[in-house]
């Protein structure tokens, strides 16, 4: 995978997360809309997003870390992807 | 208003029991009318708690609403009303397809009202989930809002019998597409007076839908006379007294949402507080504190995942109001009752029951000994056993292994499953109802669950049929064959993994898996989706071709794999 600064990682994280679990066009979601305590996504479908960064970040985050607080925004979540890239 | 049993014992209040007790306390005779919507409004009012807060609902974001049993009852009135004016008649069923917003709660009373049949579904089911349910209750009207209307949009030229889809929020008049209507709970006049329909013991009440191991969900069909065992079972088991405030996180797609988070609370005249937003521990023990929660009954996916959290979060709330903890939806482990214990200082007790039973059968009751990990015992009134597998014969042995079964006769059993009454007489042998799960009884009477008699997984409390994953994997263009089993979570007790075969054409990959999890998950629902995709060669099949599970499923719990003679070999 090309490296990518941190922007192209949370613009990667922000698309995929408006693409697949928002359903309403009239919602804006930014780096810090909170993702799963607000509800738009929950938390079985936290582990489809898991496996999306897992893939496309050619990484292993451990089940401990992929905690509903972890996810909770696309900042937070590219923070906790960027403690595994190598 | 209410009397409570506090200074009953469970002996005491088994000795003599009799359902009429509930029928005095209601105020009802056999043959009377009955009728949930005006139990848990009108009459509330009538009894002089008209300004008593019913409904205290928080959104994400703080937004928050309040409601008075009367204004619950004049919500009621207008709901109700606005259906009639649609032609909607009772014994027509009308979904319900909405977050925890306050409009679900109170079109549930509105509908009860004229006597239609209320169907809740959960509203973050896919559109094939959708549909299946409104196809098989041939659904007259769905009530719902803007970000789920893209979904209804989807299925609805294959519904013939939806005439109304009626949207409570956001959408613009010009933007409506035919047969859907805009309304507008605040901006419509309150109505009054409405004629409540006059239900009896019999007429129906409420729908929901739940999963078996094969054939498509099926509706379980409830009656007005619930009300006698959900107003006894909210009053003794999770012990409401008038100045509580209940907190019950069920959403009410799902049966405790409603037996247990509108009609119970309701009908005591009890205030209830509805969280609409996401899991996390922060939000919840916030709540909690906030609204000074006294009972809260909720599920152990959720006491698991704040046990994840940690108790140091707990120590950063004032949680002092607890008073009474209960838990149903999946067996409660014991370190789940242990811990609690430790950091809220009482323990969540355990209860069993399901949609088919309609209230609470086992419980662990108010002040009778807690045995961490038990289910407890039968509500009074109930005849509960376990059953040899094979015979059917009440098991007396203690300890031993059996079905889960119940002598029918309490008011919320389930009358039929709808449009099905092959698979509703197949639930009974013997003259006992089988549950479909296992468990054995103690020398004091304890249940211990073991595990589900079928396929059918519960994940996170809910029950998600392994048939309708597999045919759902089926239509995705690369799935050829598909298998599905629970493998097992810490926090869910189990959750979904698929078994595929390739078609010809498709080679395994990580984002081919994503691809798979995410079909699902928009088809069917989050809990129905994979948490994990394994791609195989061939599935395990006996020589008949017959897909074996057990072998999956023994393979992913660690267990023996027992008789494969009939398996199939190269």
């Amino acid at each position: 995978m090309e490296e990518m600064n941190l922007n192209e990682m949370k613009d990667l994280v922000l698309n995929y997360v408006i693409k697949e679990y928002i359903d309403d066009d009239d919602v804006t979601i930014t780096y810090e809309t909170p993702l799963i305590s607000s509800g738009y996504v929950d938390s079985f479908s936290m582990v489809s997003l898991l496996v999306f960064l897992e893939n496309k970040f050619k990484i292993k985050i451990p089940p401990s870390k992929a905690t509903p607080e972890a996810f909770d925004n696309v900042n937070s979540i590219v923070a906790l992807v960027n403690q595994y890239l190598k | 208003m209410i009397s409570m049993p506090d200074h009953f014992t469970y002996d005491e209040l088994s000795r003599d029991f009799s359902w009429s007790i509930a029928e005095k306390e209601l105020e009802y005779k056999p043959g009377d009318r009955i009728n949930i919507g005006w139990y848990c409004s009108d009459r509330i009012c009538l009894k002089g708690h008209a300004e008593k807060t019913a409904l205290h609902y928080e959104g994400f974001g703080g937004v928050e609403k309040k409601y008075t049993f009367n204004d619950i009852r004049l919500a009621g009135n207008t709901i109700g009303t606005f259906l009639r004016g649609l032609g909607i008649n009772d014994g027509d069923r009308v979904c319900l397809f909405m977050d925890r917003i306050p409009e679900l709660y109170l079109s549930f009373l509105g509908i009860l009202k004229i006597g239609a049949i209320v169907q809740p579904l959960f509203s973050a089911f896919g559109d094939e989930s959708l549909f299946v349910r409104l196809e098989n209750a041939q659904t007259r009207a769905v009530i719902t809002q803007k970000k789920h209307l893209p979904k209804v949009r989807k299925i609805r030229s294959q519904l013939p019998h939806l005439e109304y889809v009626i949207i409570v929020d956001g959408v613009k008049a010009s933007d409506l597409e035919k047969g859907e209507v805009l309304f507008s709970l605040e901006k419509s006049e309150p109505v009054e007076n409405l004629d409540i329909h006059p239900t009896t013991a019999e007429s129906p009440s409420v729908l929901h839908y739940t999963s078996g191991t094969t054939g498509q969900p099926k509706g379980v069909k409830h009656v007005h006379y619930s009300l006698i065992s959900q107003y006894l079972t909210t009053k003794w088991v999770l012990d409401l007294r008038n100045e509580d405030i209940y907190w019950c996180t069920a959403d009410p797609g799902w049966v405790t949402g409603t037996s247990y988070g509108i009609i119970g609370p309701w009908s005591l005249g009890i205030t209830q507080c509805v969280l609409d937003s996401g899991f996390s521990a922060q939000a919840w023990y916030k709540f909690i504190e906030k609204h000074r929660v006294t009972v809260w009954y909720s599920a152990p996916t959720a006491i698991r995942s704040l046990m994840k959290a940690g108790d140091e979060i707990v120590k950063s709330f004032d949680l002092s109001s607890l008073r009474h903890l209960a838990s149903v939806g999946e067996p409660l482990n014991s370190e789940a009752v242990i811990w609690s214990e430790r950091v809220f200082g009482k323990p969540f007790l355990d209860t069993f029951w399901q949609t088919e039973t309609g209230s609470i059968m086992i419980t662990n009751f108010p002040g009778m000994k807690v045995k961490p990990g038990s289910m407890g015992k039968t509500f009074p009134g109930i005849r509960g056993t376990v059953l040899d597998p094979v015979t059917y014969a009440p098991i007396s042995e203690h300890g031993r292994a059996g079905l889960i079964a119940f002598q029918p006769g309490w008011p919320a059993m389930m009358r039929t499953y709808w449009n099905n009454p092959e698979k509703y007489r197949d639930k009974f042998v013997n003259g006992w109802y089988l549950s479909g799960d296992r468990a054995s009884i103690d020398n004091e009477g304890y249940y211990w669950f073991i595990g589900r008699d079928d396929d059918v997984i519960n994940t996170g409390g809910h029950l998600v049929s392994p048939f309708e994953v597999e045919s759902a994997l089926l239509e995705h263009p690369a799935v050829g064959e598909s298998a599905v089993t629970s493998k097992p979570d810490e926090i869910n007790m189990e959750v979904v993994k698929a078994f595929i075969t390739l078609k010809p054409g498709f080679a395994q990959s990580p984002d081919l898996e994503l691809d798979i999890m995410n079909f699902i998950r928009k088809k069917l629902s989050p809990l129905a989706m994979p948490q994990a995709v394994e791609f195989m060669e061939k599935l395990p099949k006996t020589r008949s071709g017959k897909i074996m599970r057990r072998v999956l499923h023994a393979k992913e719990w660690g267990e023996e794999i027992g008789d494969i003679s009939t398996l199939e070999n190269d």
